[in-house]
């Protein structure tokens, strides 16, 4: 290819238009969104769920067994499909019956509503591995303390189940990132249908989908650096390795 | 039951207590009346017209599953290798290309190599007129591509560990009863490692089912295209889905069963 | 610990709630397919949708006063998009057919084209069920197109594919993947002009059938939204007798797209 050719085809993702770069770092950043939004409400339902699964009555088990059984064993992406239709209808109404009125949910709650709820299921499974993991004579001093339930989770649980629970949790967080995708099959605009609307725009196919693959792999590469500190920061004082 | 933290586990069937217990026959109750509000209240008349294409599809899907995850292994086996024994330069190439699988979506990868790379070998007239031609106008060969490469990246990583993870005294000890390096490798080396990575093979396994419905996005018309047919045909919402979603739920037992079968039969002394 | 879980509980629903405090109430939200369509919907590079149906969209709903939002799904859920209320109306080249008339609802037409049938340049064959025998015909789902193509060439063609997008079919067709392409004519003809398009040209138009083929391009809404459909056939009417619509048509088109 000549050299003017060359230059023209990367022209095409200058961060202005005519150039699509601008719109690809726009569907990055909602796809960061999405995975940051998904990734937090997976971890709360994850928490309820490992406490639900660990603490809870037989029923409340038995319903979070087959809430992550379901969750794991289907794909994602019919999951998606699912939960964008069902989920969302079902949980306006339920906002509704709550006395939140006919609220109408967005795109981007739809989607990150979708993705906690997939999430939820493994981070409940991560959550419960990683507090089981947690000596019980800790929690048990902790109560003999007189600390009531919440303050047992929140002072002694949480932090030393962290150790145990983060290479799950940080694998997870991978996966959300990379599950963001899906959502492009739904139509929510983030990079991957992004870049195939610049793609199919252009019909500059290689040139695109290679700079969205470069995106999510910079996401991936800075996300383990920071994976590495967190790791290491929640390691501290430990001396064993879990 | 199980967990090991560092992967996201794959679907572990509950434990087995009694069914009969008070509470679940409860569940249970409720759970049939549901079923059957499904079945009596939703729009099921589109079945019989599509069951054929179903089964077909399912076809469709387990074959990608199981010839994917089979070339797929076969990659992983050397990719882990040479992160473990081979020279610098093959070592640094397989970490790399298990960096940029694994961090970047399948998705984006299926659609890379279809639409990116299609449009590549259609503009040359050598490529169109090859013999290779009705393959590669074909979809399934880049699906078939994708999915392959996906496995062999997290399945390279596996094998990874298992070749680290083999005792260095069985390989010693190998080497003194005189085999050569190659049979070392052959009937101590591989086997052993195989045999450690199984279970995250079988689970990885199950893992690569719920990948293969992303075929369906570039016309392979797999059981997931069909239910999309369906959907488009119909204008149903909810019932394909519901249908789909059973589908998978099914294959998903049935290859999580044959598996723990299959491991069982594997002698585990000593691992 | 029954404390924990309702803390939990309480949080999982706070999030809920921040999350869809956002969400407005009243926009109507206005579906197309998030796909590149020109001339009538393509994204441009600074991530606006422009063509000429996002300006047919601006004028209706500056025309009945409604508060309008575009919002881009995905083609293939558009239907249960608008069933289930994710949208509320789809103006995005959907005709008026007897199927879809069974679960949605449509205003007037406000276009009606051709359906072509095109093809390389090297190939010679005519958009007739002898002239495609054999031919891999490409089509968008869900399109009446799609039925169409089923319906007169499906038994003599050697497949029928079914696309996603029109973009991807274009492509498909530009790859030499597939022997033909049928689709409305407009659509085809902003291929067929552009660099891509150059493999290709039209090899006629199909044969009508009405049953299939339908009454032209409306705006689908849900069922039982009459005073909606009321007020879009009149703003269809007025920007059609006040000249808003040839104005704006113009800049795309050199002929009437409404049709007869």
């Amino acid at each position: 290819m000549a050299t003017a050719a060359t230059q023209s085809v990367f022209s095409l993702l200058a961060l202005d238009s005519p150039g699509w770069g601008g719109v690809m770092l726009w569907g990055f950043a909602h796809s960061l969104q999405l995975a940051i939004g998904g990734y937090t409400l997976g971890l709360i339902i994850g928490i309820g769920g490992a406490c639900a699964k660990l603490y809870g009555g037989p029923i409340l088990r038995d319903l979070m067994e087959i809430y992550t059984t379901l969750i794991r064993a289907i794909p994602e992406l019919v999951l998606m499909l699912l939960l964008y239709y069902a989920g969302t209808d079902a949980l306006s109404q339920l906002l509704a019956a709550l006395g939140y009125g006919a609220v109408d949910i967005d795109a981007l709650t739809a989607g990150i509503f979708v993705i906690g709820v997939v999430q939820g299921a493994y981070s409940t499974e991560i959550l419960r591995g990683a507090i089981k993991a947690v000596p019980i004579g800790q929690i048990e001093a902790a109560r003999a303390f007189g600390m009531s339930p919440l303050q047992v989770l929140r002072r002694v649980t949480l932090p030393a189940m962290l150790p145990h629970a983060i290479p799950g949790l940080a694998n997870l967080w991978m996966i959300a990132t990379k599950d963001t995708a899906l959502l492009a099959v739904i139509g929510f605009s983030e990079l991957t249908l992004v870049t195939r609307q610049a793609a199919g725009s252009t019909k500059a196919y290689m040139l695109f989908f290679l700079a969205a693959g470069a995106l999510y792999l910079a996401l991936t590469l800075v996300s383990n650096v920071v994976i590495g500190l967190i790791e290491k920061r929640a390691r501290r004082g430990l001396t064993r390795t879990a | 039951m199980s967990e090991t933290v560092t992967t996201p586990p794959a679907y572990v069937a509950p434990a087995g207590r009694s069914l009969f217990e008070p509470h679940r026959l409860v569940l249970m109750a409720i759970f049939g009346v549901l079923v059957f509000c499904i079945i009596w209240f939703m729009r099921w008349d589109w079945l019989p017209r599509y069951s054929a294409k179903l089964v077909s599809g399912i076809g469709e899907s387990l074959l990608m599953l199981f010839a994917t995850s089979f070339v797929g292994f076969l990659l992983a086996v050397p990719i882990g290798l040479a992160q473990v024994a081979g020279p610098r330069l093959l070592k640094w190439l397989s970490v790399l290309f298990c960096t940029v699988i694994r961090g970047t979506p399948l998705l984006l990868q299926l659609w890379l190599l279809y639409y990116g790379l299609g449009s590549i070998f259609a503009q040359y007239p050598e490529i169109r007129q090859s013999f290779l031609w009705p393959y590669l106008r074909q979809a399934w060969p880049y699906g078939f591509l994708a999915l392959t490469l996906s496995f062999a990246a997290y399945e390279g990583e596996v094998m990874r560990g298992a070749f680290a993870g083999v005792p260095r005294g069985e390989l010693e000890a190998a080497d003194s009863f005189g085999m050569s390096r190659f049979q070392t490798f052959w009937r101590i080396w591989l086997p052993r490692a195989i045999h450690r990575a199984l279970p995250t093979l079988n689970g990885d396994t199950v893992l690569q089912l719920k990948s293969t419905p992303l075929i369906a996005t570039i016309t392979v018309v797999d059981v997931y295209g069909v239910i999309s047919r369906v959907r488009q045909d119909t204008y149903l919402t909810y019932e394909p889905l519901l249908l789909l979603a059973l589908i998978y739920l099914c294959l998903t037992g049935i290859l999580v069963y044959v598996f723990r079968k299959l491991e069982n039969r594997i002698p585990t002394r000593g691992v | 610990m029954k404390k924990a879980l309702t803390i939990a509980a309480l949080a999982l629903t706070t999030t809920l709630a921040v999350l869809t405090g956002t969400a407005q109430a009243e926009q109507l939200k206005v579906g197309f397919a998030a796909e590149p369509y020109p001339p009538f919907t393509s994204p441009d590079a600074a991530g606006n949708w422009v063509g000429w149906e996002v300006e047919f969209q601006k004028a209706i709903c500056a025309e009945a006063k409604l508060d309008c939002v575009i919002t881009p799904v995905a083609w293939d859920g558009i239907i249960p998009a608008l069933t289930s209320k994710k949208i509320d109306m789809i103006i995005g080249s959907m005709s008026i057919t007897e199927e879809r008339l069974k679960t949605i609802d449509f205003s007037d037409k406000y276009y009606n084209t051709p359906t072509v049938v095109i093809g390389p340049k090297d190939q010679k064959f005519d958009a007739t069920p002898e002239g495609l025998k054999g031919k891999v015909i490409g089509v968008q789902v869900s399109t009446i197109h799609q039925a169409y193509a089923t319906a007169h060439f499906g038994s003599t063609a050697a497949e029928i594919k079914e696309y996603q997008t029109q973009d991807e079919a274009d492509q498909d067709l530009a790859a030499g993947r597939i022997d033909a392409v049928q689709a409305d004519s407009i659509a085809l003809d902003a291929f067929l002009k552009s660099e891509q398009g150059a493999c290709c040209e039209v090899k006629g138009v199909v044969e009508d059938d009405p049953a299939i083929l339908g009454l032209g391009v409306g705006i689908g809404i849900r069922k039982g939204e009459t005073e909606l459909k009321d007020k879009l056939n009149a703003a269809i009417k007025a920007i059609r007798a006040n000249g808003t619509y040839d104005a704006f048509s113009k800049k795309y088109f050199d002929f009437d797209i409404y049709g007869k």
